[in-house]
């Protein structure tokens, strides 16, 4: 083990450092600093300055390394974007099952590499469209999907076993996903060619964005039942994208964010190996993340590089997975829908280009970049194609593909990204002496951890303490209104009396008898999955099975803690 | 109209069960409105059918929840429910965060189902002055039970005794202090025990402890030995429903045994006891305090006592026979 | 002593279950001294209003960031109206675009404020427009 840098360069580096803040501590009298206190976004403390002084304990050849080898902060592939660039991936998602479809095709011709679907508030709730839960939301913030009809539609001309697609969907994941598996039946695409994601974190639901339906723990275990079914029948899908974006976007510090969402891995690869007895290496190289790219450019580099440096550890040490590919963290980004505002929105064409670019050099395997009106509405077609050349640019033009992580070696990229590992740890260690997540979700401490930051941070803004343009500095008084896309108030009717045709034209028996077989396997631990997709089949609606989930496993309500 | 009919049209109103007049009525009462006090007088002569359930114990005990679901369990037998649900005042700003309802909402749109949150406002011992008189008005709207949930500081509330014909206390495992908290004085209040989440580690231990404190108590009033339920995880219908419909057949037998012992006199008359203490105060001690503010001499009374001139024992028995004449 | 204190429901109708926004908001009424009655996530507008009648609170704050707010909103004060309650004030807030700023107000919602609308500006509009009702 040895240190990073030379005693001489030590010696020297703290000789010149004396003098610098000797000459510093004059012209400070002189003119003295805009503010007391300089901080991160998340009120991570700043130095003025770095220096060897700052990282002269790291081990190269340990903390550091090679990109492609352990513990993987340079990345995960020796080759960098060279191989190929990060998957261009826009989460897109209104309206019918036909609008969505028409959508995905304009992004496929415009370079798009993969495909991201946003549901509609029915749809991630696990409601039909005709429930009286359902009324006002079909189609307004995402698609609407009742049946298999409606998914065969949504992937209509798209060919399955070329294209990845990835499923924002939680609660109901395992029925999406029985969807798409039966979409690809019906097309003649074996299990073994589909590629893709679901989302299916539901501990962060309970954590931090509220899309819940039944309790934790049988939550858990839904998730397991994906994650074994997949390593069996379709070994390209990645069946849980563990997400810290959701707790960002809820108003946590980068460092939560990153240690919440790892602890959450733990808790999935534990019930995996627990109640699966799966072996490690089975199912973990299928285990993908999610994080959230805020507008603090370095912080959100770190916080990348950190997430790929403890989960090597964790996958090594914690579960002794030997495969390398379990060590790997693969992750997919998405800009800040936080950190944009209503006001002076073209300016979020800016700041999505710089939390974008900060993904990048944080290593993304997959990038979606926000839209300048996405507080304000859905993305119109126009503005995505905006959000979509962001990531073009950055890819084709900015040069910063060309060399692996590209920050390595600086003081500070080096001593803030050993900085939040450690602070994610101190998270770690804390909820792993809590009995884990799903007993520290039970005691309110991630819920109320993230509600105190984001109350702090609301605070700040109100005092000035941090900027956002437009809201509390360059204020423009009169504002230009910006075009934004209108979902038609037809959809909901056209959706209603598809979903109605549906219910007359199959075989109620069949489905009956599907959701009786269902409720068995839930009540005896058998995998649902096989059960989901002969119900999809036989055109049981996504509520008729969600609501077998509720009879057998009951039904979480928000605990609203403070 | 006058104001005579106004009065009895209100009450015919609540009396009616309707919502927003008895709900306005609520807020009168915290705000302290004389026309309040005039609207009671009226009502309090029609009051006591309710049977009042008091609920308390530590935060996180999972008071709202069970509340939540003995909700639930008393529609079921056609019973219709009001609820008081007390959170504490900001000390430092007076606002407060009442929530409480969130996990009662389920109920919001059942008519037989009325719940109210109230702030301390300053009240010590786990509720607000306005419980009592809050606790009349949903009695006057007819509602079979009414449940009266203390805020939960993990401080002694036994305030609740005065206001309730029943006391539950709800404990949960794990959480270090119960037994603490039932040697302080909680174990005299209690006429049913509940161990909430007794799907957790330590939930028997917690009820054999409970077991031999109760066996050690030297007598219980009227023979009525507090039971111990236990129920399980709020997410389980299946072991979750048997618990709570055994915790409110234990409320059914408790009144029960209160009317055959006569200990629901022993109670009715503690709790008018403490209604005449609190209005008495009211009657007596606001009028004296707001004039002796208002006239100024409050602010010579403090110099006095300041300056050692006087003792504050003297200066009240002074005041006292000066105003109560 | 007599004296009436402002009680506010922050609801959230819909589905979504964004509630970082109603929650700093239910924190910083309470640090300005009024009375929040929060009802969580996921509410009908039936529950809401029922809720708000209930708790005789001067101001329902609403707030949804799934796009149903053109259904959801009015019908909050539709229903408020129905149960003699119209004297509520009702605000929202959320991901609202300009254009459906008129109908919301024409449907009886008094103030909307959207992404990047600091706290005070919302307090400053409780405080300038809110009176506690008889």
């Amino acid at each position: 083990m040895g240190s990073y840098f030379s005693d001489d360069t030590v010696n020297k580096s703290q000789e010149l450092t004396k003098k610098w803040e000797d000459e510093v501590a004059h012209s400070v009298v002189q003119s003295p600093d805009q503010k007391s206190r300089w901080s991160t976004v998340s009120d991570l403390e700043i130095k003025r300055l770095y220096t060897p002084e700052d990282i002269k304990d790291t081990d190269f050849a340990r903390d550091i390394g090679a990109p492609g080898e352990f513990p993987y902060l340079r990345g995960n592939q020796p080759t960098g974007y060279r191989g190929r660039y990060w998957t261009f991936r826009m989460f897109s998602g209104m309206g019918s099952a036909a609008d969505t479809n028409a959508r995905w095709h304009m992004l496929l011709r415009e370079g798009q590499t993969g495909l991201s679907t946003a549901f509609d508030f029915p749809t991630l709730m696990g409601y039909d469209t005709d429930s009286p839960n359902a009324r006002g939301e079909c189609g307004r913030c995402g698609v609407a999907i009742d049946t298999l009809d409606d998914f065969l539609t949504l992937v209509d001309k798209i060919p399955l076993d070329k294209v990845t697609t990835s499923m924002t969907i939680n609660p109901p994941a395992s029925v999406l996903w029985a969807m798409y598996c039966a979409a690809a039946d019906k097309k003649g695409v074996p299990l073994s060619k589909i590629g893709g994601t679901i989302q299916n974190d539901m501990l962060k639901e309970f954590i931090a964005q509220k899309t819940f339906m039944c309790p934790p723990e049988p939550s858990v275990r839904i998730i397991s039942d994906t994650v074994e079914f997949g390593t069996k029948y379709v070994p390209k899908w990645n069946t849980i994208s563990i997400s810290g974006y959701h707790i960002r976007e809820a108003g946590s510090t980068a460092v939560q964010e990153l240690a919440f969402t790892l602890r959450d891995g733990i808790e999935y690869v534990e019930d995996a190996i627990r109640r699966k007895g799966m072996d490690v290496d089975s199912f973990a190289p299928r285990l993908s993340f999610f994080f959230n790219s805020h507008i603090d450019f370095f912080e959100e580099i770190c916080k990348m590089r950190a997430a790929r440096r403890i989960w090597a550890h964790v996958m090594k040490e914690r579960f002794h997975a030997k495969n390398p590919r379990s060590w790997w963290l693969r992750f997919h980004t998405q800009t800040a829908g936080c950190s944009l505002t209503a006001q002076q929105p073209y300016n979020n064409v800016v700041r999505t280009a710089i939390e974008a670019l900060a993904g990048v050099l944080g290593g993304t395997q997959s990038l979606h970049t926000n839209s300048l009106d996405e507080v304000l509405a859905l993305p119109s077609e126009h503005s995505v194609q905006i959000a979509l050349r962001t990531q073009q640019i950055i890819a084709e033009e900015t040069g910063v593909a060309n060399t692996i992580d590209p920050l390595a070696g600086s003081y500070f990229i080096e001593s803030l990204t050993n900085k939040m590992e450690e602070e994610a740890w101190q998270y770690i260690t804390k909820i792993d002496e809590m009995g884990g997540m799903i007993a520290a979700i039970d005691k309110g401490f991630p819920q109320l951890e993230i509600a105190d930051a984001a109350y702090r941070f609301q605070q700040q803004i109100d005092h000035n303490e941090k900027i956002m343009v437009g809201v509390n500095k360059y204020v423009t008084s009169e504002e230009q209104p910006i075009p934004t896309l209108q979902i038609d108030e037809k959809v909901e009717q056209e959706q209603l009396k598809r979903l109605a045709d549906v219910k007359r034209r199959r075989d109620s028996r069949a489905v009956s008898a599907d959701l009786k077989d269902l409720k068995n396997a839930c009540i005896t631990g058998k995998n649902v999955m096989p059960y989901c997709i002969k119900a999809v089949k036989d055109m049981a609606t996504l509520q008729e099975i969600c609501d077998v989930y509720r009879e057998a496993f009951g039904e979480y309500r928000d605990p609203g803690l403070f | 109209m006058t104001k005579n009919m106004e009065e009895a049209e209100q009450l015919k109103k609540i009396k009616a069960g309707d919502v927003r007049t008895a709900s306005r009525l609520i807020r009168n009462i915290e705000d302290e409105l004389p026309e309040a006090r005039t609207a009671l007088k009226r009502i309090f002569l029609d009051t006591g059918r309710a049977h009042v359930i008091g609920i308390t114990g530590s935060p996180g005990a999972g008071k709202s929840t069970l509340v939540d679901a003995m909700i639930t369990s008393f529609r079921k037998m056609g019973k219709t429910v009001g609820v008081l649900a007390v959170d504490p005042t900001s000390p430092f700003t007076g606002g407060a965060i009442l929530g409480d309802r969130i996990r009662m909402q389920r109920h919001a749109e059942d008519p037989g189902v009325f719940v109210r949150s109230l702030a301390t406002r300053g009240a010590l011992g786990g509720l607000s002055k306005a419980v009592g008189d809050a606790v009349h008005v949903l009695d006057v709207m007819g509602k079979d039970l009414i449940l009266i949930e203390t805020v939960g500081t993990g401080q002694q509330e036994v305030e609740i005794i005065n206001h309730s014909h029943t006391v539950i206390v709800v404990l949960v495992p794990g959480m270090g202090d119960e037994i603490q908290a039932i040697k302080a004085g909680i174990m005299e209040i209690a006429d049913i025990f509940v161990i909430n989440k007794a799907d957790r580690d330590g939930a028997n231990q917690l009820a054999n402890e409970l077991g031999s404190m109760l066996n050690m108590a030297p007598a219980f009033p009227g023979g009525w030995r507090p039971p111990v339920v236990k129920i399980g995880s709020c997410f389980e219908p299946q072991s979750f429903t048997p618990s709570i419909e055994e915790l409110t057949g234990a409320i059914a037998d408790h009144y029960r045994r209160l009317e055959e012992t006569g200990l629901l006199g022993d109670r009715m008359k503690r709790k008018a006891m403490v209604e005449i203490g609190e209005a008495l105060r009211d009657a007596i001690l606001t009028p004296i305090l707001r004039e002796l503010t208002k006239s100024g001499e409050m602010d010579l009374i403090v110099e006095r006592l300041l300056k050692r001139e006087s003792d504050p024992y003297t200066i009240a028995e002074e005041a006292a026979r000066r105003y109560l004449k | 002593m007599a004296e009436r204190r402002i009680r506010i429901m922050v609801a959230k109708p819909g589905l979504d279950g964004h509630d970082r926004g109603a929650r700093i908001l239910a924190r910083a009424f309470r640090d300005a001294g009024y009375e929040v009655i929060y009802t969580g996530c996921h509410q009908t507008p039936e529950q809401i209003a029922a809720a708000a009648v209930q708790e005789d609170v001067d101001l329902v704050g609403l707030s949804c960031l799934s796009g149903a707010h053109g259904y959801l909103f009015p019908r909050v004060v539709e229903l408020l109206k129905e149960k003699g309650a119209e004297d509520i004030t009702v605000i929202g807030g959320g991901i609202i675009p300009d254009q459906d700023f008129q109908k919301l107000y024409d449907a009886g919602i008094k103030a909307i404020f959207t992404p990047g609308a600091t706290l005070d500006s919302i307090l400053d509009w409780i405080k300038n427009n809110l009176k506690p009702r008889e």
